[in-house]
């Protein structure tokens, strides 16, 4: 007799496994966008050369960003799922109803999710796509090159950033994903089995704090440019 | 002390319901909740009314009847205790006190407060014991099991399907009460030579019954009138990845054995 | 009527070998063949059931739970017996067997005792290997405590959890066999009623609970194991669903009801806060290990216990009875407290409860080594109480705990209407007049277990009854009669609630036939209790209807047969004049206030049978032969 499921991820912990997996490997990915952005304070030579290293190795550039997409496609699909199934799991509401011991973090995961998604579909025709008209500077990012002849990312982010709704908009998202982050940093290790007694409290302070970290990383940028700090 | 209540009415699993408010007039402090609707009931029927259909039976914190969810709180929010252990001391005078039954798609509302909690039974004939038929099994002492393993087992096992991780859950999962049954077994050496099917079997029947799935946000955890641990979610995890990846075996039985 | 306890010759020892031997088996292609019965799923229920599924037979299993684990059973808190000796303290079979058979005052069988502790090991080695999660020492093997009365550590326990988790065992094995389709279980019905054919017992009536629909359910035997009848007090530590019906209608259908004044009192109950008590909780008789019970020396001492200097204190118990102290015998302390209450030395509101002090404990072994034995038992004392017991001694007082009488049944556990086996507590066989701590739990599952599954299939082989089907017109009568029943219990339409009479019979029980009887007093309700009766069924007020989930009627039908039952248990205990285990009468005592027995004029079971309605009931007796024990007077000084 064989019990296993006919298809893992019809099941609830596959499906939970799937948004743990890729919710991992976003993270992986969070953590290495912000260190290539931190590079911002190192001036314009190196991010520029930076950003000139990725673009110029297509072979690398586009099934790092193909996987990418299917990895949040998937976790949208599986958060979508879940969510259908966690609406009709209860089709009544309570007249009253109180959370108890849920952090808001963990009650406002859909939110927070769509929310973010909003923002890196606006984050990439910004910085990524270079939409000239969401950019609200003016300026086509396309024209920016630097002395090398390179991609002036360091003048775009710059201009970017100066503009203070782009700025305030990039912060609230960061937020958001962070707020995102800092229960599903360790909730994936819970939905993987991987978290017991002993380093369950560990994990939960590691992700908050992990989320923090990543917080003041990516905002560190935009506040040093509308402070003048970097120009 | 006097409060009003309001009470969700519900004639039959196919009627509308509807929240009913009611006084309840010199309630005492060493009052149980369920002594205090008594108490309503009692007068209810006198005037002639339908007293409030509500679940109880041990009224003793053990057997898992009583339930109900109290201002928004599965079993009112006294940590590890049930409805029926949960006395008016915790309460004011003017208090008003929202009283619902457990609401998720499988556990329908039978009457007024009561559900059916069938749903449960249905995981445990999945796969929640194990398969020993009664005789012929070793003396008890003859396989040893350490006592950090015996007592986690034991805390697993404490769980006395109530419902309210359930009822807590904002989505209605029954991830703690099946965890728990899987973790109780699969934490003992009888339980083990058959953790993978029962694990894949209990999954799926919960599945089946319409319950929604795990957020990790802790609720559970926290309506748990036997304060049974999130852990046992995470080992649950653990299982039934472990399960998917040993399950290997024959797809079908070749019979005559 | 003829009482054929069915005992098998031969020494004691060898009894239930030799029997197993003689009875017929079933062949196991015919097993299939047979339909069973059983109500109720508590330990002996659940047992039941599942043990005949595996062995073949088709059974039908009913509570009236919302789910079979819910059974009174869970309650349990202090553990299980088995005579395993495995901290070699001297403990075995016989030991068991002997201790259960003194410490039910020499009212027991002798053979069924001694059945009981031979079963008792093989228990414990289903239980584990059902994945029972008992306590365990490190080294892996398990842990044994001593329990209520015994002088060896034979008590077999998982936290303070131990029914709940021997009935998860059971339920779980029961769920097996719901899962393989070999038991069907009906949750939410109750039984209301037997059905025979040609004097068997051929099935039942039951109501669904939520539709309210009365049906009947044929099959070829029927096990009845719905627990005792204690509720008929009102306040009790039973459940507040547990009821006497399916053993009075079939005591009303032919079955003797035996030793129904056997009434077990438990000491260690929180007291009764007000009118309004709608149950009392028991703690384990475990804390009496550590606790010392005490009054103050004055009456009506109303100072705080704490300001209670030890010379005012009188430690009644170690006073009494030295060598056992605050470990005496349930019924010996309980009525002891009761003295001492009477006495107008009692504490509490209303005065009804005496002080479990752990003072001395905390100050020997720590707060912590307290904590760590009792400390579940301390949180639920002050999530009802609202007091701190580490601080100020806990306020017990003895309630209404388990009820030894039920319906009379032979060695085979069959009652005296064929077909009809009744199991644990819902049965008289084996405590006698009383019951010692931890064995409930193990009576229940040797019956269930052990017992039953061997003499259901000799009672198959031996007699060939024909198939009953529920279109019979014996099963169509009854069901009219129920539905007939029904109504007339909600045309009543009085100005009485359901509550106020069953609270009333009970008042009336726990004054006159409680912890201690005498004759006015019985004789007295024997008066009051037929009138209350004809009350009821002019005077009260049933809500709602019957096609729908009624908890107003179910109670109402339950009241009903307590109010009857409660006349034949006064009976009984009016007839019954001696005083032994939990059935006190005040005339039979000796001058330092000890139960008086009277073996010579009393050394019987009494087996009631029904003689119809308005007749009173017949008296018929078993005499207890023993062969191996001498009865002794029971001495716990």
């Amino acid at each position: 007799m064989n019990h296993a499921p006919r298809n893992l991820f019809c099941s609830s912990v596959g499906k939970k496994y799937l948004m743990a997996g890729t919710g991992a490997a976003m993270v992986l990915f969070v953590i290495g966008h912000m260190a290539g952005n931190l590079q911002m304070f190192l001036g314009p030579e190196a991010i520029n050369r930076y950003g000139h290293f990725l673009q110029s190795n297509v072979e690398l550039l586009w099934p790092v960003r193909l996987s990418l997409l299917a990895i949040i496609s998937v976790h949208i699909w599986s958060a979508a799922k879940l969510t259908q199934e966690n609406r009709a799991a209860r089709p009544s509401a309570y007249e009253q109803w109180q959370p108890t011991a849920a952090s808001y973090a963990s009650r406002t995961m859909l939110m927070s999710g769509i929310i973010v998604g909003i923002f890196i579909v606006y984050h990439l025709l910004h910085y990524t796509v270079m939409v000239k008209a969401v950019n609200f500077a003016g300026t086509d990012f396309h024209s920016l090159t630097d002395p090398e002849h390179r991609h002036d990312i360091y003048r775009m982010v710059v201009i970017g950033f100066q503009q203070p709704l782009v700025s305030l908009f990039y912060i609230v998202g960061v937020g958001l994903l962070c707020l995102h982050l800092s229960h599903g940093m360790s909730a994936m290790f819970q939905s993987l089995g991987w978290k017991n007694r002993a380093c369950g409290p560990c994990l939960d302070r590691a992700a908050r704090w992990g989320a923090v970290v990543i917080f003041l990383g990516y905002v560190s940028i935009p506040i040093s440019i509308l402070l003048r700090l970097i120009q | 002390m006097n409060l009003t209540l309001k009470v969700w009415r519900q004639k039959d699993a196919r009627s509308q319901g509807r929240l009913e408010t009611y006084q309840a007039a010199n309630v005492l402090a060493d009052m149980s909740f369920l002594e205090m609707l008594d108490v309503v009931n009692e007068e209810l029927i006198a005037k002639g009314g339908e007293p409030i259909a509500f679940d109880s039976d041990c009224r003793e914190g053990i057997c898992g009847t009583c339930s109900m969810m109290i201002n928004g709180i599965a079993h009112g929010g006294l940590r590890g205790t049930t409805v029926c252990q949960l006395h008016m001391r915790h309460f004011h005078d003017g208090d008003t006190i929202v009283i619902e039954p457990w609401r998720a798609r499988a556990f329908p509302v039978i009457k007024d407060l009561v559900t059916d909690r069938g749903a449960f039974d249905r995981i445990i004939q999945a796969g929640g014991f194990v398969s020993v038929n009664t005789g012929g099994t070793p003396d008890a002492n003859a396989l040893p099991v350490g006592k950090t393993e015996a007592d986690r087992a034991m805390d697993a096992a404490a769980c006395i399907g109530c419902g309210a991780c359930v009822a807590a859950c904002k989505n209605a999962s029954a991830m703690l009460f099946v965890s728990a049954k899987v973790s109780h077994l699969a934490s003992l050496p009888q339980g083990r030579a058959e953790r993978e099917r029962r694990v894949l079997n209990m999954v799926r029947v919960m599945d089946e019954s319409g319950f929604g799935n795990c957020t990790v946000t802790g609720s559970c955890e926290a309506v748990c009138p036997k304060e049974i641990s999130l852990d046992f979610i995470a080992q649950m995890n653990r299982e039934y990845g472990q399960a998917i990846l040993k399950n290997s075996g024959p797809r079908q039985s070749k019979g005559g054995d | 009527m003829k009482l054929d306890a069915k005992i098998p010759s031969g020494p004691l020892a060898q009894k239930w070998d030799r029997h197993r031997f003689e009875m017929k088996l079933i062949n196991p292609a015919n097993k299939r063949k047979f339909d069973v019965i059983v109500v109720g799923t508590g330990l002996a229920g659940a047992s039941a059931a599942a043990t005949l599924a595996e062995l073949g037979y088709n059974v039908k299993a009913f509570c009236y739970q919302d789910s079979p684990r819910r059974a009174h059973s869970i309650a349990a808190q202090g553990g299980i017996n088995a005579a395993k000796n495995y901290q070699n303290d001297g403990d075995s079979i016989y030991r068991l067997f002997y201790d259960t058979i003194k410490g039910g005052d020499f009212r027991a069988r002798e053979a069924n005792v001694y059945r009981l502790a031979q079963v008792s090991v093989n228990i414990i080695d289903q239980c584990v290997a059902q994945g029972v999660p008992f306590a365990r020492e490190y080294g892996g093997l398990l842990a044994n405590r001593s329990f209520g009365g015994a002088q060896v550590s034979r008590t077999f326990y998982a936290r303070g959890q131990t029914g709940q988790q021997l009935l998860l065992g059971a339920y779980q094995a029961l769920c097996r066999q719901i899962g393989l389709g070999t038991v069907k279980m009906f949750p939410r019905a109750e039984m209301l009623d037997l059905v025979l054919v040609n004097g068997h017992a051929k099935g039942i009536v039951a109501r669904d609970l939520v539709t309210g629909e009365i049906s009947a359910h044929a099959a070829d035997a029927v096990v009845l194991a719905t627990g005792g009848y204690g509720n008929v007090f009102y306040l009790s530590t039973n459940a507040k669903g547990c009821n006497v019906t399916a053993t009075w209608r079939a005591y009303k259908r032919g079955a003797a009801f035996a030793n129904p004044c056997y009434t077990q009192i438990h000491p260690t109950c929180i007291p009764v806060s007000g009118d309004h008590q709608s149950k009392l909780t028991l703690m384990s008789e475990s804390l009496r290990n550590d606790g010392r019970v005490w009054v103050p020396k004055k009456k009506a001492d109303n100072r705080p216990p704490g300001q209670i200097p030890e010379e005012d204190r009188d430690y009644y118990l170690e006073r009494k009875y030295p060598s056992f102290g605050n470990l005496a015998p349930r019924d010996i302390s309980s009525r002891a407290a009761k003295e001492v209450c009477d006495e107008g030395r009692g504490v509490g509101p209303g005065g009804r409860g005496v002080y479990l002090d752990f003072a001395d404990a905390i100050g020997r072994i720590g707060e912590g080594a307290v904590r760590e034995r009792y400390g579940n038992l301390f949180d639920m004392y002050e999530k009802i109480t609202g007091e701190n017991a580490y601080q100020r001694p806990m306020r017990i007082y003895p309630a209404v705990h388990y009820t030894m009488g039920g319906l009379w049944v032979d060695y085979n556990m069959m009652s005296t209407v064929p077909g009809l086996f009744v199991l644990g507590e819902a049965n008289f066989s084996d405590h006698g007049a009383n019951r010692l701590g931890a064995s409930a739990l193990m009576q229940g599952l040797a019956d269930g277990y052990f017992v039953l599954p061997y003499t259901i299939g000799h009672y198959f082989a031996s007699e060939k009854q024909p198939k009953a089907r529920p279109d019979q017109p014996e099963f169509k009568k009854v069901i009219a009669e129920m539905e007939t029943l029904t109504k007339k219990l909600l045309a009543v339409n009085g100005r009485r609630t359901v509550n106020s009479f069953h609270k009333e019979l009970g008042g009336w029980l726990w004054e006159k036939c409680g912890m201690a009887r005498n004759e006015s007093g019985l004789k007295e309700l024997l008066q009051k209790i037929p009138a209350l009766r004809e009350e009821f069924w002019k005077n009260v007020k049933v809500s709602g209807e019957n096609g729908e989930l009624n908890q107003n009627l179910e109670h109402a039908g339950r009241v009903a047969d307590f109010l009857e039952f409660a006349e034949l248990l006064v009976l009984d205990a009016l007839e019954r004049r001696e005083s032994c285990g939990g059935h006190f009468r005040t005339e039979f005592q000796t001058e330092d206030g000890e139960a008086k027995r009277d073996d010579e004029h009393f050394a019987y079971v009494a087996a009631w049978e029904y003689a119809g309605a308005g007749r009173p009931p017949v008296l018929n007796k078993e005499p207890l032969d023993y062969e191996e024990v001498h009865m002794s007077t029971r001495s716990y000084k």
